[in-house]
């Protein structure tokens, strides 16, 4: 088996945790959310198997680097971080209903990774610019960042569904968490995510400035990723300044995930350095 | 708010390109546009005079906010006596009790040395019901935003350091000659070294489809002509020398005799190019014969292409890839992309893994031509680089990190257990505070109740 196939019916897997999820959600059987969290191991477990087995192919190419360099390797290691940070968060909670709003985010990434055409699932060598092992932290580090945004995205999507029904009439929205919890999980996730966005921008910078001699050029994907910086600093303050919380911090941390998005796919239209390659 | 504002303006300087040819600008954007932004340094807007404003004013807003809230937390964190306010913690909602079968003061016998292991100061006092025993600790992790501050002012100051004493420069050396100077960039001023670097060999390799492998130069440093340091450099290995840093950056072929050029020329091509444009979907290759500025449709539907500019010396990520013709694709329907063909790599365009790829047709010129003449030797193209700046820039950026953990993820603590007498059980109640993470805090109170708790047996 290669590791293209096996990350395709990985794909395929978080498909099925995600439809289990949100069955579970809707016909509240407790049976299926089981399900879902077994099912989302099971994916997981592909996917460090297809990240692993790629490794080892690279290797056996004679090409061999970490599975890290492109846009597809990149994905699929955003939506292996993405379940295996949320399936820690069902562990605290107790409560799996978050998962019909996560790992729906883990299986659009890695569809798209596996069908878009514009992406390549193969295996290519390096060219030298991207030898570096700071390379390596940077896309570990920034992709860790950007699944615990993504979670907090789900989580304010949530949130705000909650908020509409304070009365709690709905019974699709009275096994949610409770607001507050949600509310706080985001500002948790949010936090995480800012802590490993700032070490992947700096290890960036640091690889930037062995590679092109320069730490910082504002080049387009620099500016965006400091941008998606700023708006998650922002919100920081605002909740621990301002004492912002609930559906302004909801609203901000959506916000911020369209950043997140930007930064990562809208920059390849913009002119610029990255904008030739995949990275 | 600042920030936000800031964030904004960035966002210009990634839709206009930054830094181009003045000529692109005035057709891209007309007369009157052109000047507007000339005047407002939008094409340089980085280093304009009101952007860099905005980050001064950034500077000192955060300095004289945070002196401002740094005097008041200051007298917290270093207080002699941490205060302890019984009735404070007596208020708290949320509390864990449990009943234990000694009296009081067996109990705080048993409690204290737990309590004192894992805070980092405890107290105990006597109240008129029993005792009470404070605890806390990383009270000064209060202090944690004003390092992740700190951080910051540390980069821009780093950041102006670097632009005021810094500079970058290129230079060209052929293989078995030296330089002392190198020309700075974007002034062109040529900038005397203090030593001579000079360039034993350069060698280039390839991957079989095309991509480039590795650059490698072999330098060697020399003091009043006495080598005092040797060094194979690399994309991503730098050679650091007495506060330079020296990078592998481009290179070139030149006759033995000639020296290299200095500058990218952009000339006019000589005549037709022949183009072979490969449809992705039904691999079928179709040749066309073009001209500089003349689009051509290709066939399939796959939209039209136009030849804009020849460049004697391209650039790809940062490296130079020799002759290259710069093309715009605009597929139908879809928005026009910028797609460079160098000659000596024809298979170059698969990268951008388009529906069609793009060659150029046997314009390999006797540069490229492995059979070239004899006498022709490579140059290697170093960039080099004096950043004062960047030792403050990377202290903030480990001052950045090590803040940020503690802002996010450590809480100054503060725990009371209160033992009351009672007839026959003493009654404990536990109760906590912290100034972060509230909630996380509650679970805290309870895991110390219920560790308690199991320390007195029977209870
Ligand atoms: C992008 C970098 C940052 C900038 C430019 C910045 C800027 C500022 C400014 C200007 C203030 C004062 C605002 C006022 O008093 O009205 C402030 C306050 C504050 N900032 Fe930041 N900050 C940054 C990063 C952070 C980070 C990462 C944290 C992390 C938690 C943080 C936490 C705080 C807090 C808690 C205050 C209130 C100060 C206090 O209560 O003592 N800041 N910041």
């Amino acid at each position: 088996m290669t590791s293209s196939i096996l990350l395709s019916i990985t794909t395929f897997i978080y498909g099925a945790a995600a439809v289990f999820y949100l069955a579970h959600w809707i016909f509240k059987k407790e049976l299926l959310g089981k399900l879902g969290t077994w099912t989302a191991l099971i994916g997981v477990a592909g996917n460090i198997g297809g990240i692993i087995l790629r490794w080892v192919e690279s290797y056996q190419m004679g090409i061999g680097h970490a599975p890290l360099s492109n846009m597809y390797e990149s994905l699929v290691f955003f939506s292996g971080t993405l379940v295996i940070i949320y399936l820690i968060i069902e562990r605290k909670t107790r409560n799996s209903i978050i998962g019909g709003f996560a790992t729906p985010i883990a299986f659009l990434a890695m569809a798209y990774a596996s069908m878009s055409p514009n992406i390549s699932d193969r295996i290519e060598p390096l060219i030298p610019a991207l030898k570096s092992n700071w390379l390596i932290a940077h896309v570990i580090t920034c992709f860790l960042g950007y699944s615990a945004f993504a979670i907090a995205f789900g989580i304010s999507i949530m949130y705000l569904a909650k908020q509409k029904d304070v009365q709690g009439t709905s019974n699709m929205l009275s096994r949610f968490p409770k607001a507050m919890v949600l509310d706080e999980l985001n500002h948790q996730m949010i936090m995480f995510g800012f802590l490993f966005l700032s070490i992947g921008i700096i290890t960036g910078s640091v690889w930037a400035n062995s590679a092109w001699g320069s730490y910082w050029s504002w080049d387009p994907k620099e500016t965006w990723s400091l941008i998606t910086w700023f708006i998650y600093a922002t919100l920081l303050h605002a909740r621990m300044m301002r004492g912002w919380y609930g559906k302004r911090i909801a609203y901000l941390s959506i916000f911020g995930f369209m950043a997140v998005l930007f930064t990562y796919f809208g920059v390849n239209l913009l002119p610029g350095l990255h904008s030739y390659g995949s990275f | 708010m600042l920030l936000l504002s800031i964030a904004l303006t960035s966002i210009v300087g990634t839709i206009i390109p930054q830094n181009q040819n003045p000529a692109d600008y005035y057709r891209a954007y007309g007369d009157f546009l052109y000047r507007l932004f000339n005047i407002l340094g939008i094409f340089d807007m980085y280093h304009s005079w009101w952007f860099q404003f905005m980050l001064v004013l950034l500077t000192m807003n955060i300095i004289v906010c945070s002196i401002d809230r740094l005097s008041a937390t200051w007298k917290i964190v270093f207080a002699k006596n941490p205060s302890f306010n019984l009735s404070r913690f007596r208020n708290l909602s949320q509390k864990e009790t449990f009943s234990g079968n000694q009296p009081p003061n067996e109990l705080k016998k048993s409690y204290e040395p737990f309590i004192s292991r894992h805070f980092g100061y405890t107290k105990v006092e006597e109240t008129e019901k029993g005792f009470c025993i404070f605890a806390e600790k990383w009270r000064w992790t209060r202090l944690g935003v004003y390092t992740v501050h700190l951080s910051v002012i540390l980069l821009l100051l780093g950041g102006l350091i670097g632009s005021i004493f810094g500079f970058r420069g290129y230079v060209n050396i052929p293989e078995g000659e030296a330089v002392n100077s190198i020309r700075t960039m974007p002034s062109g001023k040529i900038q005397p070294l203090g030593f001579e670097i000079k360039c034993n060999s350069f060698n280039v390799s390839f991957y079989d489809n095309g991509a480039p492998k590795e650059y490698r130069s072999n330098l060697t440093i020399l003091e009043k002509g006495h080598p005092v340091y040797k060094k194979d450099i690399i994309v991503n290995d730098p050679l650091r020398y007495k506060g330079y840093s020296i990078f592998q950056s481009s290179y070139g072929k030149m006759p033995a005799t000639a020296t290299p050029e200095k500058k990218t020329a952009v000339q006019k091509p000589s005549g037709k190019i022949t183009l072979d444009f490969v449809s992705q979907q039904s691999g079928k290759s179709y040749r066309i014969q073009t001209v500089v500025g003349k689009p051509v449709e290709i066939p399939e539907g796959l939209g039209k292409f136009m030849v804009v500019a020849y460049k004697k010396k391209a650039e790809f990520v940062g490296q130079n890839i020799g002759e290259a013709y710069e093309g715009i694709l605009t597929p139908q329907g879809g928005k026009p992309v910028e797609v460079l063909l160098p000659l000596r790599f024809p298979s170059f365009d698969r990268m951008r893994k388009g529906k069609v790829v793009i060659s150029v047709v046997n314009q390999t010129t006797e540069r490229s031509n492995p059979g070239s003449p004899a006498g022709v030797r490579y140059y290697t193209g170093l960039q080099v680089t004096k950043d004062p700046g960047v030792l403050l820039v990377y202290t903030g950026f480990i001052v950045m990190i090590l803040g940020c953990f503690i802002t996010f993820f450590m809480s100054h603590q503060r725990v009371c257990i209160e033992i009351i007498k009672g007839k026959t059980k003493s009654k404990v109640i536990v109760t906590g505070t912290a100034n972060k993470n509230k909630m996380g805090m509650q679970q805290k109170v309870k895991r110390l109740s219920d560790q308690l708790a199991d320390l007195t047996p029977g209870s």
